[in-house]
C-alpha cells in the first residue's frame, strides 16, 4: 500500500509532561500500512504555515485504524496541533520513510533508546517486538511515556538532573547497570546518537539509528532532509542519502553525524 | 473545449507543468498524481556530472512561503539518461529538462548529450541563486544572457526555453536579451533571494546564509513580471511563482502566460498538479470559454 495525503480526525488529545503531548488519529488507509519507526507528516491549517510537520509514529493501531503522535511544542505549528480536540480534523500525510529492521533483532538482545523527543517511536517498536527488549530512555527531567514501556521491555531511566533514574545519558545508564545487547535501535539527539555510534562501533554492536532533519516533501523529491552517507546513494550517485526516504533509519556505520 | 496549448511546436495537452527543482523527474509524486494528466514534466535540474548540493539546512519555512538553498543537488547527466528519461516515457506527457552548469561548456555538453534523447523542450537555468558559479550568475547580466543563449540555441537540437530571475532590476531587459540571442520561450520567476535569521541560535536559518523565496507569498510580484515581459517580448511564457489553485493558474495565464509550473505546492499538496488542471477545465466550462489560448494574455 502507498502513500496518501488525507484529512484525518483527532480522537484524543492529551498532556503527558509539561510541553509534551499525545495526539490519536483516526486515519485509516495510513495506519493500515504504517509499521514502527516511520513517521507522518502533520500540516497545520494556517496558510502562512505551509510545510509539513514530520513525527514519528508512536502508536499504530491497526484493528482501530489509529496512530498516536507524541510531540513536543517547539513552535507555532506544534502549539496548533496541541490546541487540536476530539473530533477536530487534521492533514496528514503517511506512511512515510523506512521503519526498523524488526527482523535484524529475531532471537537477540535488544536495546531500545530513546533521547527526548525521539523517546515515542521507540514504544512502538517495543510492541511489535512483543517483549524482552531492554528499554533505555534519557530524559531532560520530567517522565513520559515511561509506564507504557514498562508492558514490554526491562526500563532504564536516565535524567540530565538526576531526578529519576541515573543521573546522566542513555550511555551513563548502559554503563552503571552494565547492561549488555547485539542490537540497538535508537531515535534521539544528534549528540546522543553520535555517542550511541561511537559506543556500538566500540562494542561490535549493529546499531540502527533514526535521524531527523527540516523536510519540505516528505517524499523524497525535493532533496532538503539529506544526510552525508558512507555509501553512495540511489538518487543522486553523490553521498546524500535522504531522511525522509532513504531512512530516517539507517545502519550507523552508514551516516556521519 | 480546448485545453492544449503550443510552446514554440510542441503541443501540451494542458497547460500544467511542474517547476523544476519541487518534482525530481516525477517519479516520487507518481504515487500521488498521473503524470499523463500534466502538459509536461519539468525536470529538477541536471549538470554534465553529480553535483552534491549545500550543506545542510537546505530549507526554512516562511511566512506564506519558503526559503531553499539544495544547491542543484543532481546525479549528472549519464545516471539521468539512463534512468530518468525511460521513467517519464511511460507517461503521456511532455518532458521538459532542466539543464544547469558552472560554464557554458557545462550547459553545452548537457545540451549536446540530451540531443538525440526523446526529451521536448530544454529548460536552461541561468537563475538559481544558491550556487556560486553558473546559475544566477549568467542571468543577471543582459550581455550574459544573450551569449549564452546564442551559444544553447547553437548546439540544440530541442526548443529552448530560459528561466530568468526575478533578482534584477528590469527583467524585461533579461527578457529582451534571451530572445535576441535566439529563445524560443521564456519561463519565469525563479525563486526570490532571500534570508532568515533563527534568533534563538543566532545563525542563519539555512546553511547557504541566503536561499531562494517560493509559495503563494511571491505570487503577486510574479504575476507582474510575467505581465511586464508579456508586453516586451513576442515570445510564449510559462508563469510561475506561488502557484498553488487553479485560480492562481488562470491569473498568469491571463497575464500573458501560455503555461504554467506548479512548485512549492507540491510540498504540501502532491495532487495539486492534477486538481489545478482540472480546476481549470471547471473554470472554462462554467465561463463557457471555449479555448484556452482566449485567456492567455486576455487582461491588457
Amino acid at each position: 500500500m502507498g502513500k496518501v495525503k488525507m484529512t484525518g480526525k483527532v480522537v484524543s488529545q492529551e498532556a503527558l509532561a509539561g510541553d509534551i503531548f499525545s495526539m490519536w488519529i483516526q486515519a485509516d488507509e495510513i495506519a493500515a500500512a504504517a509499521e514502527p519507526g516511520q513517521f507522518i507528516s502533520v500540516y497545520t491549517k494556517d496558510g502562512a504555515r505551509l510545510l509539513p510537520r514530520p513525527i514519528s509514529l508512536c502508536g499504530i493501531d491497526k484493528a482501530e485504524g489509529r496512530l498516536r503522535i507524541v510531540y513536543r511544542t517547539v513552535g507555532a505549528g506544534t502549539k496548533e496541533f496541541a490546541g487540536y480536540q476530539a473530533g477536530d480534523d487534521v492533514e496528514v500525510m503517511g506512511p512515510l520513510g523506512n521503519g526498523f529492521p524488526l527482523e535484524r533483532a529475531a532471537g537477540k538482545r535488544v536495546f531500545l533508546i530513546g533521547g527526548g523527543i525521539g523517546i515515542p517511536p521507540m514504544l512502538e517498536t517495543a510492541k511489535a517486538l512483543g517483549g524482552g527488549s531492554t528499554a533505555v530512555l534519557g530524559y531532560r527531567d520530567q517522565l513520559f511515556l515511561k509506564d507504557e514501556f514498562e508492558a514490554y521491555s526491562q526500563v532504564y531511566v536516565a535524567t540530565e538532573d538526576g531526578s529519576a533514574g541515573t543521573k546522566g545519558n542513555v550511555l551513563d545508564a548502559i554503563r552503571r547497570h552494565e547492561l549488555q545487547a547485539d542490537v540497538i535501535f535508537a531515535c534521539g539527539p544528534t549528540p546522543m546518537l553520535r555517542a550511541l555510534k561511537a559506543y556500538a562501533a566500540e562494542q561490535g554492536i549493529e546499531c540502527w539509528l533514526s535521524l531527523e532533519e527540516r523536510m519540505a516533501c516528505g517524499i523524497g523529491a525535493c532533496l532538503a532532509c539529506v544526510c552525508q552517507s558512507e555509501d553512495v546513494d540511489s538518487h543522486s550517485h553523490v553521498h546524500n542519502k535522504r531522511i525522509c526516504k532513504d531512512g530516517p533509519v539507517f545502519l550507523a556505520q552508514e551516516v556521519e553525524l | 473545449m480546448n485545453t492544449k496549448v503550443n510552446l514554440a511546436g510542441v503541443e501540451l495537452k494542458n497547460p500544467v507543468m511542474t517547476a523544476s527543482g519541487t518534482f525530481g523527474s516525477g517519479e516520487e509524486y507518481s504515487e500521488f498524481v498521473d503524470l499523463s494528466r500534466l502538459g509536461a514534466v519539468v525536470t529538477k535540474g541536471v549538470a554534465n556530472v553529480p553535483w552534491p548540493g549545500n550543506p545542510t539546512p537546505r530549507i526554512a519555512e516562511v511566512h506564506g512561503g519558503m526559503l531553499n538553498a539544495i544547491g542543484l543537488q543532481n546525479p549528472g547527466i549519464d545516471v539521468f539518461v539512463k534512468r530518468d528519461i525511460p521513467f517519464l516515457k511511460q507517461y503521456d506527457t511532455k518532458i521538459i529538462v532542466n539543464v544547469c552548469g558552472k560554464t557554458t561548456e557545462d550547459y553545452i555538453e548537457v545540451v549536446e548529450r540530451l540531443g538525440d534523447e526523446p526529451v521536448d523542450l530544454l529548460e536552461i537555468n541561468i537563475s538559481c541563486p544558491n550556487v556560486k558559479e553558473g546559475g544566477i550568475a549568467f542571468g543577471q547580466d543582459p550581455k550574459a544572457v544573450e551569449a549564452i543563449t546564442r551559444e544553447v540555441k547553437r548546439h540544440a537540437k530541442q526548443p529552448v526555453i530560459m528561466k530568468l530571475s526575478p533578482n534584477v532590476t528590469d527583467i524585461t531587459v533579461m527578457a529582451k536579451a534571451a530572445e535576441a540571442g535566439g529563445a524560443d520561450v521564456l519561463s519565469l520567476i525563479n525563486t526570490l533571494t532571500g534570508m532568515k535569521i533563527d534568533i534563538n541560535r543566532r545563525t542563519f536559518a539555512i546553511a547557504n546564509k541566503t536561499g531562494g523565496m517560493s509559495g503563494p507569498a511571491v505570487k503577486p510580484v510574479a504575476v507582474r513580471m510575467v505581465y511586464q515581459v508579456a508586453s516586451a517580448v513576442k515570445l510564449p511564457l510559462i508563469g510561475m511563482g506561488g502557484i498553488a489553485t487553479a485560480e492562481d493558474a488562470l491569473e498568469f495565464i491571463m497575464a500573458g502566460a501560455t503555461a504554467v509550473s506548479v512548485g512549492t505546492a507540491n510540498f504540501y499538496n502532491p495532487y495539486a498538479t492534477v486538481e489545478i488542471a482540472e480546476g481549470i477545465e471547471s473554470y472554462m466550462a462554467k465561463h463557457q470559454v471555449e479555448d484556452i489560448r482566449q485567456l492567455i494574455g486576455c487582461v491588457k
